[in-house]
Formats: structure tokens, sequence, C-alpha cells
């Protein structure tokens, strides 16, 4: 479903993502980690149109998307989510999800309806799934941070993807957050047929729901496979766990 | 708890104004209806798109000149005049918004500021077709005949200054201008808007495209800013270089930030205050802009809502305190 070719991106003479490749099966459960500056980040920015990588191509659904604009690349079925938490924050939690569904079903140029209660019982599913139904009225940015992230999610399935990239999805959540979060992720991706990719640090969360794992360290990839695999790679051991013992 | 009318109460109090026979109070209502009009436009940008214009001035001085030349040199009636206004400073706002919306925060208020010094020195200097320094006195007013035959069988109508028929008609076409206007915000583009301010970012991922509405809310703010324009070079008598000068456009930014950005009646909040506070200050002292400077800090710190911000934050504080009670 989604293909990435040799991608590479230098910031002023350094080198963030040197020759990227990666593939996406249609369905499945994909995870990209690494250290923190490996190059996550910018691998997702090079994806979803926020960079244009120097060389290299970014193929989704047969179709050549490098560089494109995000807001043609959101049409096309692709979501995302950000690591610093990426919301409305003065419009409600109802509004935030609402907005989505108004410009992905292509409403936004329309100027004398009333926007009220479009869409509100789409939205009011999604806040559902998400755990924020009993929230709607409230003002977004007051929500806990974990609550944002759930809110984050909402937007990006208010888009109706077909493949969702995660950037981080618990990054900044307490241990128990975490499991919550992820649990949740996997339900709604299985529910709704979505493809998913994300970018982790924890491994715990990494090995339990991802079907392939991309290992990245300094803009590279060293590692590609299933999680067992992956887990037994001598390099993945030396660079990644063993940092993390240190 | 049913609804107070405030919009048709505002309205009708405004109609009675000239009945107080004050050809003063008639004169500061005027003022006041056609700069709520202007900031409200303004508004459109900086509350609900989060674009700071430091140019805005530009597209009322467009509107005041188009609606003079075509009322003075070519003498068509204001039903093609008003409407031109709108209309030919939307078209500026085309081609302006076309560069500013592609640089963004200060970058985008310098520009807008610059193509407002470039109107206005075009204005200054383009004798032939503005009048140059000298500007465009004497613009007619609307023809009011209809209403002197129409006041024989509607007799309330009758017994006016041309000024105060004037004036009545622009409370209508401001009110309806307003309702248009209130209309958008409320409107699913209004609310694509709001997220533009809210995270750029992400409404390019929820699929705005960022540049194409920032432009839509640009031409929007010119042509109303246009309307407000051509109502203005009539009821000043006159159109003059300085409609577009860049004190216009602060002018009109303080009026949207006193009253308030966050409501949509902030900025009319803002017209009322600021034209009522100039007009007594200026009566006891020549230190106006210390005054108006002096407000400014003291809303910034106290009141980052404005006015109507401060209004409806009071009104919450109640409401909460009475559910508690």
């Amino acid at each position: 479903m989604l293909e990435v070719r040799d991608v590479a991106k230098s910031f002023d003479g350094f080198q963030a993502v040197g020759g990227v490749s990666l593939t996406v099966a249609a369905g499945s459960i994909s995870a990209i980690i690494g250290p923190n500056g490996a190059g996550k980040t910018t691998l997702f920015n090079l994806i979803t149109g926020h960079l244009r990588p120097d060389t290299g191509r970014v193929v989704f659904k047969g179709q050549d998307i490098t560089g494109i604009a995000p807001h043609d690349l959101c049409r096309l079925g692709m979501g995302r989510s950000f690591q610093r938490t990426n919301i409305f924050p003065r419009l409600t939690v109802f509004q935030n999800v609402q907005a989505a569904y108004v410009s992905h079903r292509g409403r936004g140029w329309s100027l004398f309806e009333r926007v009220e209660r479009l869409y509100a019982d789409e939205t009011d599913a999604i806040l559902g799934a998400v755990g924020l139904l009993d929230r709607a009225g409230e003002e977004s940015g007051f929500l806990s941070h974990g609550g944002q992230k759930q809110l984050e999610l909402g937007i990006a399935l208010a888009l109706e993807p077909e493949i969702l990239l995660l950037d981080e999805p618990t990054a900044g959540m307490s241990a128990g957050e975490t499991r919550e979060s992820i649990a949740l992720i996997e339900r709604l991706a299985r529910e709704r047929r979505l493809t998913l990719l994300f970018t982790e640090h924890d491994m715990e969360v990494v090995f339990s729901i991802s079907q392939r794992i991309t290992v990245l360290h300094q803009g590279r990839v060293i590692a590609d496979g299933a999680p067992d695999e992956v887990r037994r790679d001598p390099e993945v051991r030396r660079v990644y766990l063993g940092e993390k013992r240190a | 708890m049913r609804r107070i009318p405030w919009g048709l109460l505002i309205l009708v109090a405004a109609f009675c104004v000239p009945a107080l026979g004050s050809r003063f109070y008639t004169f500061l209502a005027n003022d006041v209806v056609i700069w709520a009009l202007f900031a409200t436009s303004l508004n459109l940008l900086v509350g609900y798109t989060g674009l700071v214009s430091f140019g805005h001035a530009a597209y009322f001085g467009i509107g005041a000149y188009t609606t003079g030349i075509l009322m003075k040199k070519l003498g068509l009636s204001f039903l093609v005049a008003f409407p031109a206004a709108g209309l030919v400073a939307g078209l500026f706002a085309v081609f302006f918004g076309f560069f500013c919306v592609r640089l963004t925060r200060i970058y985008f208020a310098m520009l807008t500021l610059a193509f407002a010094q470039i109107v206005w020195a075009i204005c200054f200097k383009w004798n032939e077709v503005t009048g140059g320094e000298q500007g465009m006195p004497e613009i007619p007013y609307p023809s009011f005949d209809w209403v002197e035959k129409a006041s024989g069988w509607l007799p309330f109508l009758g017994g006016y200054r041309t000024s105060d028929y004037f004036y009545f008609l622009c409370i209508v076409l401001v009110a309806v201008a307003l309702w248009v206007l209130r209309r958008i915000v409320g409107s699913p583009f209004g609310r694509m808007l709001t997220t533009i301010r809210e995270n750029p970012e992400r409404a390019e991922f929820i699929g705005v495209n960022v540049r194409r509405y920032e432009l839509a809310a640009f031409v929007l703010a010119g042509a109303f800013a246009g309307l407000a324009g051509g109502l203005f070079g009539i009821f000043n008598r006159g159109v003059f270089p300085d409609f577009a000068y860049w004190t216009k456009s602060s002018e009109v930014l303080i009026m949207t930030l006193l009253g308030g950005m966050g409501t949509f009646v902030g900025p009319s909040v803002g017209a009322v205050v600021l034209i009522l506070l100039n007009q007594q200050i200026v009566s006891y002292t020549q230190y106006w802009p210390l005054v108006l400077g002096s407000i400014l800090v003291l809303l910034l710190f106290v009141f980052p809502g404005g006015l109507a911000g401060a209004v409806q934050d009071l009104w919450r504080w109640t409401q909460r305190r009475r559910a508690r009670a």
C-alpha cells in the first residue's frame, strides 16, 4: 500500500535520513523504531509531504506522492498524528473532530449553511470510539495530555483514512496510559481495517502489536522484519537494547 | 431562558437616534455604524483566520474612491456605486492577497502594510483620477427623492434631513452586511478558518488548503471593508488619500483589539467605545494618542480578550456562581 524507495534528506549538511526504503502492506501494523534522533520523525515528514526528500520516491496506492501537499495527501486517504500533540486548542472537543469531517467531506467552502450540527452523529460516534464523548463540549486545550492524544486520534479517524501514520502515539504517557492507548489504537485499527504505520521509542509497545518492525539508526535502516527476527538481530541489540540499559 | 434579540434591539435603537433631534448625535452614530462594519471585516482576518493585517485601510480607501469616482465623476447611481465599492476592493484583495498569503505572521503583516502604502501613494499622486492630495470633495448623497414621495403616505418617513436619510440607509446596509458576515463565520467555511487560526499545520492535515482559505478570507474581508469605505466617503462628504493611510489601518486594528477579536460583536463594541471616547477626550485634552496608548496597555494586560471578551468572562463567572448556589 505504501512504499518508500531510498529516500534521503539532509539539513545543512547533516544527513537526517540517508537512503531509507520500506514497504507497508495493506491491513498490516508496522512500526519504525529507533533511538532519539534516529530520523523517525523526519522520515514521517518526508512521507506525509511536510518535507521534500532530496532523493528517492514515496509511492502510495501505486501513485507517486513524493513532496505532494499535505491537504492533497489527506484526500488520497492518508491520515497522520503528530508527536507533539496537534489539535485545535481553542475549539471544543466536538468541533475538533467535526472540523475534520467538514473538511474531508468537502463542505468547507459552504458559506451560508450553519455548521453547529453538521456531521454531529458521525462526530459523536468517533468521540465515543476514542472515549471522549462525555467531554465533547469542553475546550480541547484543557484536556489532559492523554486526552489530547485521544482527540488527535479521533481527528485522524474522522478523515476516514486507509492508512494512518502515528508519530510516537504514546510519547509522554505513563505506563498505564500507554497500555490503554495502545489497546485503543489496536482495536480501532482492527475495527476500521486500517493500515497502521507508527513510530515508537518504547520497545514493549512495538513488539506487542506490530507485525513488522523497521529499526532506524542514524538515519539508516539497520534491521527490518518480524518482531522476533528484529529482537534477535545482533546489530539491533547492540545499538538499541544495549543503549537502553546504559 | 428566552434569548434576548440584541441585534434587533440595537437596530431599533439606532433608528431612533435622529429623532433625538441632534445633528451631532446622528453624525456620531453614523460614524460608529460604518466603523463597526470596517472593524468587523478586519476581524474576519484577525479574529477568525489568525492573520494580522496592518494594511486593511487599503480596501477601505479603494471602496471609498470607487464610490466617489462613480458617483461624482461619472454621475452613476448609489445602487451601482455601492456594490462596486465592495467588488473593486475585493478584486484588489485578490491580487494583493495572492502574494500576502504566501507569507506568514510578521511577514504577512508587513506585506499587507506595504501594499496599503502603495495604494495610499497612488491615491495621493494620481491627480487626474483620485484628485491627488486634495482628495475628492463633495461626493453627492444618494438620491432620496423616493423617500420624499413615499412620505406622502408613510408620514413617519418625512421631515428628516438628507444626512438623516443617509444614516438610515447606512444602518440598513451595515445591518445586512453584518448579518452576512455573521452567517459566514458560523458556516462550515468559518469553522475551517478557525482551524487555520488555531493550527495551520494541522489544518493542512485535515485536508484544508490553507492558502486558498486564507486568500478567500482576505478577499471577503477586503470586500466588506470596501463597502464600509464606500459609505464612509459619502458620509464624510469627500474622499481623501488618508483613508488608505497606515494610521487608518492601525485605528481599525486597535478598535478590533479593544472590542475583542474573540467575539463577533467585539469589533463593533470597539467602534462604539473608541469613537465616543475620542469625542469625549478630545474636548478635554489634545493628548488623545497618549490616552489611547494607555488604554491599549491596560487592555493587553488586564483584558486580553478585549471589552467584549471581558463581559463574556464576567457573564460566565456569574452563571457559574449561580449554578453553584
